[in-house]
């Protein structure tokens, strides 16, 4: 959440020896990540590679068959341990398709956990809402609108101001410009960078679009096979022999991102 | 960062009425706590207000609005403010409040009932009658024209909305129909046999049954049963966007939808109808046997001779109308929801209102008229 001395590279994402299963089909078999404070971690792989439930599963909306999860040191992981309130106002975030609750505002969406989790006055609420909404890049007149009233880039970024509103430290950000046009794609991708900088974010990321994969991230695990198939940066992974990852990578859409931004 | 230091409380402290001092954790969870006290404070005036930052230990945009407020409402007045020893990391996040801020005040102007508002309001609530002549006319068209050519018809969905609506409706209906046939019997055998007139509880349940009752707890547990299942299917339907597929496909969402659902309707509602006038019959029966000494022979014969057909095919006859109005209406509904899961359980409440309202308009309506035909 704050930015403070010292940006030691502490691991605030630990994934020991997971493994998940639906039934008898397996997504994922022995997973293992450490994800350091203050990087943009990505993690990418093709449709149905089990990307969104390991994401799922660090944020503790999914428990893994086996292995270990530790979020900030807390487990996420076991069956009965409930993380405590403390952790879930240390992240924040953004779902693919924005999950703001349609019967409110953007601007009551925006506020819902400063009203569930402060004793911060109405009009205190009101001012942290709209520099948020500002600091995200929507008009002010946006924040009376309801969601099916936005344009879905806008409610990209509406969502993302939800997920920064408490200040958090660590943010999710489940496919952020799938679906989005490259304009405005590449604006958003500016944003997370912009946002990580001055609010000393770390961002976990799940995407396959290539152009942000290059743009933003510091480091990147392919999954693939129900494992990691690689991880490293950008570069490191272009120069990967794995069959996968090369097909992944240097593929036509894949060179002519990497000849863009590499 | 360490969680002591984050812990710490935020603290101000004038010190020789001319240095303010700022202490702490300057940050979200610690805010109403630092509002209050800035908004306490009589702030010295001073030729130049010294303020002390250096020790603020954390800071998140929370503490960063309320500090650059605090500093822009000196300013304004006319206070020189000195700010020492900002962190640059802290100086960023005032850097962002700074660039903002000009979105934050002036708050949205107050929402005024202009002439726009007041015709936008009005638009928004005379409409859905347009709307709705619109939707029971395209309905009617599509059914004649599925009348012509039975091909249209989608029988699949008819017969599975047949054995939802239909069949799965049969162990309510007729156990609440049994029940209302046994009160109806209990109610008049207390009057009845004051005047030992106990064999026209035959005629009461009979003709009370097979005329009005039978027809109305059958409409009216559709109405609840499936009027609101259409509702709700075709709002989220329109929700997932599923309708806009349906047209972009070239096909019709009525002809898709709302044909199978009325005409199984109209199929299910009128053979559910003879099934509850039975079930009613059967449970009045019993009682008069048991309370009235009537035996089941005596019950009969007095039934078949004075409950004439007419009021069983009157009956009858309303259902299908029941059944048009409980379908269309719930269809309705469903294709009124605009995108958003408040309005699927909002318009799913008024198509059953709606549908019940209209089925017992009807039914009074009929009553009316038979009595003017002598029927």
């Amino acid at each position: 959440m704050t930015t403070d001395i010292g940006h030691t590279a502490n691991p605030v994402i630990e994934v020991h020896h997971v493994s998940t299963r639906f039934g008898a089909s397996v997504v994922h078999e022995d997973i293992n990540l450490t994800i350091l404070q203050g990087e943009i971690f990505a993690i990418a792989g093709g449709n149905g590679t089990g990307k969104s439930t390991l994401l799922r599963e660090i944020i503790g909306l999914q428990t893994p068959a086996e292995g270990r999860i530790r979020l900030f040191g807390q487990d996420m992981s076991t069956v009965g341990a409930q993380p405590t309130q403390d952790v879930y106002r240390r992240f924040g975030v953004m779902f693919q398709q924005g999950a703001l609750f349609s019967s409110l505002t953007l601007a009551e969406n925006v506020a819902v956990p400063l009203k569930e989790h402060t004793d911060i006055s109405p009009a205190l609420i009101r001012d942290l809402v709209a520099l948020k909404i500002a600091t995200v890049g929507l008009p002010g007149d946006s924040a009376g609108k309801f969601p099916n009233e936005l344009s879905g880039g806008m409610r990209r970024r509406a969502a993302l101001a939800r997920a920064i509103i408490m200040d958090p430290e660590l943010l999710f950000l489940d496919e952020p410009t799938a679906g989005l046009d490259p304009i405005i794609a590449a604006g958003f991708d500016e944003l997370v960078l912009h946002l990580k900088a001055v609010l000393g974010l770390t961002v976990i990321m799940v995407t396959h679009d290539l152009d942000s994969l290059w743009r933003i991230a510091d480091r990147v695990a392919v999954l693939g096979n129900g494992t990691i198939l690689g991880i490293g940066t950008m570069e490191e992974l272009a120069r990967s022999t794995d069959p996968t990852i090369h097909e992944y990578f240097q593929g036509p859409r894949g060179r002519a991102a990497q000849r863009q931004h590499g | 960062m360490s969680g002591k230091s984050q812990n710490a409380l935020p603290h101000i402290l004038i010190l020789n009425d001319s240095v303010i001092q700022c202490e702490g954790s300057w940050t979200i969870p610690h805010l109403m706590r630092l509002d209050t006290a800035l908004n306490a404070i009589q702030w010295p005036v001073v030729k130049e207000l010294v303020w002390d930052v250096g020790n603020i230990r954390a800071m998140d945009t929370g503490g960063a609005m309320v500090l650059y407020r605090t500093l822009a409402i000196l300013r304004a007045n006319g206070q020189g403010v000195d700010v020492r020893g900002l962190r640059p990391e802290f100086d960023e996040l005032i850097q962002l409040v700074a660039s903002q801020w000009e979105h934050v005040h002036p708050t949205s102007p107050v929402k005024v009932l202009t002439p726009t508002t007041v015709h936008g309001w009005m638009s928004q609530h005379t409409v859905p009658l347009g709307n709705a002549l619109e939707f029971v006319g395209e309905t009617t068209v599509h059914v004649f024209r599925s009348l012509r050519r039975p091909s249209l018809i989608r029988w699949q969905a008819l017969f599975h909305s047949l054995e939802l609506d239909g069949i799965h409706a049969l162990p309510i209906t007729g156990l609440l129909a049994f029940l209302m046939g046994v009160v109806i019997a209990y109610q008049g055998a207390e009057q009845l046999r004051q005047f030992g007139a106990n064999i026209f509880v035959v005629d009461l349940v009979g003709i009370s049954f097979l005329r009005e009752i039978g027809p109305l707890i059958v409409a009216i547990l559709i109405a609840g049963r499936s009027g609101s299942a259409y509702a709700a299917q075709i709002g989220t339907m329109k929700v997932t966007e599923e309708l806009d597929a349906i047209k972009t496909l070239g096909l019709s969402p009525i002809q898709l939808l709302v044909l199978p659902r009325v005409l199984a309707l109209v199929i299910a509602v009128p053979l559910l109808t003879v099934y509850a006038d039975i079930l009613g019959v059967v449970g009045g029966a019993l009682v008069a046997f048991n309370e009235l000494d009537l035996s089941l022979t005596e019950f009969l014969t007095r039934f078949e001779e004075w409950v004439a057909l007419r009021h069983f095919l009157i009956g009858v006859g309303k259902a299908p109308f029941f059944a048009i109005i409980i379908a269309v209406v719930g269809c309705y509904q469903g294709f009124q929801i605009r995108g958003n899961v408040d309005d699927v359980g909002r318009k799913t409440t008024i198509g059953v209102v709606q549908s019940i309202f209209l089925v017992i308009v009807f039914d009074a309506a009929c009553s009316i008229a038979f009595s003017w035909l002598n029927i």
